[in-house]
């Protein structure tokens, strides 16, 4: 969606685009953003069947599929500031897609949590969650991001309407700082990696304050 | 399937493993490549009778004698491989696979201890000479994390009560200390301060440094500690969170007040003094109910002292174990 709270998307399907010759560069961006985005899973996916993993893979899945949760969002907070910096407009066509992606390796994270390293140990699940406060976080992060995800069709776009979309699109916000506070809170010391995600999410968000931009 | 068993003494009525991941243990760990020989099970008490060997990288050790190896049957001895390529030692990054990846440039020898604080005979003291004096054991011991992950791990140490019992401490020494060695120039966790204060500091109660589980340990698997396991002297406490098990140590003082422990200090809300494993008092951030036994899918219960209750829970009669974790 751009400022004008019109769907980038809307002019894929836009037929007189469409006839256009569309250059091959343009053609490609999709394809090989959505090839991009599945390389964490097929590189995890490839060293877990090869036993490459470690001595606790259960941990290096979590926490693979975690970070790349994480750097997704963040890649995906990156397209719209990209695309008003550089002018480059194609660019924003692809922001669904990697939000997309964002929340599925949140789904992967989650659900290597849940049955990998829990085994589906519901109670003890309760508990992490109750207790635990970065699993707390996590899992309000996780909640967040389901009304976005779900309302990510053009479809719903139209049914929402423009204004209503945006809005409530703007959680994505929230769900991001709950993912960098999430990482802060489940590493013991050496805050390194965390406050490079958080200075990043800071530049993001302070873009959009200064451009007083949604 | 879970089997139980009855018997008190056994560290294994929670601790079920599969049986056939259980007789398949010896394959699991001949297909890393890294027992050669076969274990021979049982006491013996004959000097080079070191069970357990290493990949044969490290220099191996002799004169060792069996020592404490009372394991339930759902207790293989941890793969080498796994052992010695997951690691906490911030000293080289807080990466798992960090330390076995950075501390190539560290040298676990010549080395130097120096024992002083309140003892009769402190002094600074080439490591062979440290050694000299005391009997070399392997010791298989369970290593519970407070991460919630444990191994087995067959320890070569010699009896930290010995230790103890040479430098004769005065009676005002209520704690023993130790240091681990700073050296920012082989140790790259070092040169941050981000990481932790340096230099990492433990320490413990005098009557549980006597417990005669406690050791300090120089080999593992039949050979001289990796740099990644805390060469080329380490304190190993098994019914403590694996934290306690201070690496790579130059410096143990007798003192009257209680250490400051690196962790405590970081994060006193998280970390105690004893850390000792306690299923029954749980960590903000990991449950101490459950672990999971590395090679392992499901996790199992965490036993109270890591198993180790015969043998150490007098230490703690009259504590209040919750308010002093």
């Amino acid at each position: 969606m751009d400022d004008r709270g019109q769907m980038n998307t809307a002019a894929d399907t836009n037929i007189e685009t469409g006839r256009r010759a569309v250059p091959w560069a343009r053609r490609l961006l999709k394809p090989i953003v959505f090839v991009t985005c599945c390389l964490p899973l097929a590189w995890i996916a490839f060293r877990a069947v090869g036993g490459q993993l470690g001595a606790n893979p259960i941990e290096a899945v979590t926490r693979g599929f975690g970070d790349w949760a994480l750097r997704m969002l963040l890649i995906a907070l990156t397209v719209t500031p990209l695309r008003l910096v550089t002018g480059w407009t194609e660019i924003g066509r692809v922001r669904r897609m990697v939000g997309l992606f964002a929340f599925f390796y949140v789904c992967l994270h989650a659900m290597a949590y849940i049955g990998l390293d829990q085994f589906f140990d519901w109670p003890a699940i309760w508990r992490d969650i109750v207790k635990r406060l970065y699993i707390t976080i996590g899992m309000a992060g996780v909640v967040t991001l389901i009304p976005l995800a779900a309302t990510s069709t053009s479809a719903m776009v139209k049914r929402l309407g423009a204004k209503r979309w945006r809005r409530l699109h703007r959680f994505v916000y929230l769900a991001a700082i709950l993912g960098v506070v999430h990482y802060f809170f489940m590493i013991k010391a050496g805050y390194q990696l965390p406050a490079l995600h958080a200075a990043a999410l800071v530049v993001l968000l302070g873009f959009r304050a200064v451009k007083k931009w949604p | 399937m879970l089997i139980r068993h009855a018997k008190p003494s056994d560290v294994a009525s929670h601790e079920i493993t599969p049986r056939d991941v259980y007789l398949r243990r010896r394959d699991m760990i001949a297909s890393t490549g890294l027992i050669a020989g076969s274990m021979a099970l049982g006491w013996g008490g004959d000097a080079n009778a070191a069970l357990y060997q290493g990949p044969g990288v490290h220099t191996p050790l002799t004169n060792v004698v069996e020592g404490y190896r009372k394991l339930g049957e759902k207790d293989p001895v941890t793969p080498y491989e796994a052992a010695s390529s997951y690691n906490n030692f911030y000293e080289f990054g807080t990466g798992k696979e960090d330390p076995a990846e950075n501390s190539g440039p560290f040298k676990p020898r010549p080395w130097t201890v120096t024992v002083d604080g309140l003892c009769a005979n402190g002094g600074v003291f080439d490591l062979d000479d440290f050694l000299k004096p005391h009997q070399l054991e392997e010791r298989i011991y369970r290593l519970r994390c407070v991460e919630a992950w444990s191994m087995v791990i067959p320890w070569i140490g010699i009896s930290l009560a010995d230790v103890v019992n040479r430098f004769e401490p005065s009676g005002s020494a209520k704690y023993i200390q130790f240091e681990t060695v700073e050296r920012p120039e082989e140790m790259n966790g070092q040169r941050s301060r981000f990481i932790l204060p340096w230099p990492y500091v433990e320490g413990l109660r005098l009557d549980e440094a006597m417990n005669p589980l406690a050791i300090l340990a120089v080999g593992m698997y039949g050979e001289v500690l990796p740099n990644q396991n805390g060469a080329p002297l380490r304190l190993m406490v098994p019914w403590k969170y694996g934290f306690k098990n201070i690496k790579s140590i130059v410096r143990i003082s007798f003192v009257e007040q209680r250490p400051k422990n690196t962790w405590a200090v970081v994060t006193p809300s998280e970390y105690g003094f004893y850390a000792n494993v306690n299923p029954k008092v749980d960590h903000p951030r990991w449950s101490q109910r459950s672990e999971r036994r590395i090679g392992d899918f499901l996790r199992r219960e965490t036993l109270m002292f890591n198993g180790y209750e015969e043998e150490v829970s007098s230490l703690y009669a009259d504590m209040n174990l919750k308010t002093n974790f």
